[in-house]
């Protein structure tokens, strides 16, 4: 219901849609997504549920930046993607949701993907000068820690044991 | 003749022995409870095993009250230096016991976030397996403690956790001088110990 409301209010906002078992998705180009965001704030999607990301490294635009959110007065629920490569960075929905302000924290964190207008981008999970970013999956799983027995290198890698 | 007369009075002794035998059976142990070996710490204290039963009832959760440390899970690369701090506040002579694969190993979780075994960075004195070791598991690593604190000597005992206030100097030389984070200074001197092949930082 929302995604058609959507599609009224901003045609073309919306690049590719799927749902599965009533589970809606939305994929939204970074330009149109604070339109987006914005609407569903509107419209009563107020619980941010969770922001994470997801990491596709045979992509171009190689990160998937991926946000749940809870409509509480109809229990509808929306997941919505918004594509973006390495080094591009999402605007922040800190200011609209608090929440938001942690699970940007956390992404940025793991992924490395930063967030336009954050008010305080730092890490929240590793420390301050933690080499690198824990969950992308070029990522060594031992993180190149000398200590961590041989063989336990991420796919992605190659088996090569990185050092930061 | 005097000897004679005081008879069994006075027993001589070596003052390792009749030391340690007062060490050993008022240890004060205090939970680094941080993952599932925690939870059979709590059977272990309680009624039913009952830790008291070998003299080390006298829980206090502020190192500055303990000598016996016990580790009970998954230490994190982000928890060390607090580990650090902790065990250098205990009240000495101090005795580490560590619970549970997690800490001795870092056990099934090989990553990056989990510190390969807490004796990279501290001093340990027994090791318990199990994940999580039983409450009798738990009790005899303290039994075990007891066995090794009867025939340590002191000088010793002093000589060892020396060694470890000498790597906390040099973890503060290296942390100022790079401007570094606490966790990160662990993370470069145990990557310089791997590089010497030495497998811990103290």
């Amino acid at each position: 219901m929302i995604i058609e409301h959507i599609d009224a209010q901003l045609p073309g906002a919306i690049a590719d849609r799927h749902a599965f078992r009533g589970d809606q998705t939305i994929v939204v180009a970074k330009a149109g997504f604070m339109a987006v965001v914005e609407l569903l704030h509107r419209e009563g999607f107020q619980f941010l549920v969770d922001i994470t990301a997801v990491d596709w490294p045979e992509r171009e635009q190689r990160f998937d930046v991926v946000y749940h959110w809870l409509n509480l007065a109809s229990q509808e629920r929306l997941r919505l993607k918004v594509p973006v490569a390495d080094g591009e960075s999402v605007p922040t929905l800190a200011l609209l949701f608090k929440t938001a302000n942690w699970f940007e924290r956390e992404v940025f964190d793991l992924f490395g993907i930063c967030f336009d207008g954050h008010p305080d981008l730092r890490r929240l999970i590793t420390w301050d000068d933690f080499p690198g970013h824990a969950l992308r999956k070029d990522f060594p799983l031992d993180g190149g820690d000398a200590f961590c027995m041989e063989g336990c290198t991420a796919p992605y890698n190659n088996g090569e044991r990185a050092r930061a | 003749m005097s000897e004679l007369s005081i008879n069994d009075a006075v027993v001589t002794t070596r003052l390792d022995a009749v030391v340690n035998w007062g060490r050993k059976n008022s240890l004060w142990p205090m939970p680094f409870g941080v993952a599932c070996c925690a939870i059979e710490f709590m059977s272990m204290m309680s009624s039913k095993y009952d830790l008291s039963r070998f003299g080390a009832e006298a829980m206090r959760f502020s190192p500055r009250q303990s000598d016996m440390m016990l580790v009970l899970g998954t230490i994190t690369n982000k928890m060390a230096p607090v580990l650090r701090t902790i065990y250098a506040q205990m009240a000495e002579p101090k005795w580490v016991i560590s619970m549970g694969v997690c800490a001795s190993s870092g056990g099934m979780y090989r990553t990056y976030a989990t510190l390969q075994g807490i004796d990279r960075i501290i001093p340990v004195d027994v090791y318990v397996p199990g994940c999580p070791p039983r409450p009798e598991s738990m009790i005899y690593g303290v039994m075990k403690l007891q066995e090794k604190i009867e025939k340590e000597s002191l000088s010793m005992r002093k000589d060892h956790i020396a060694r470890f206030y000498e790597s906390l100097e040099r973890q503060e030389a290296i942390q100022t001088a790079k401007g570094l984070t606490g966790q990160q200074t662990i993370r470069e001197m145990l990557m310089d110990a791997a590089d010497r092949g030495v497998g811990s930082i103290f």
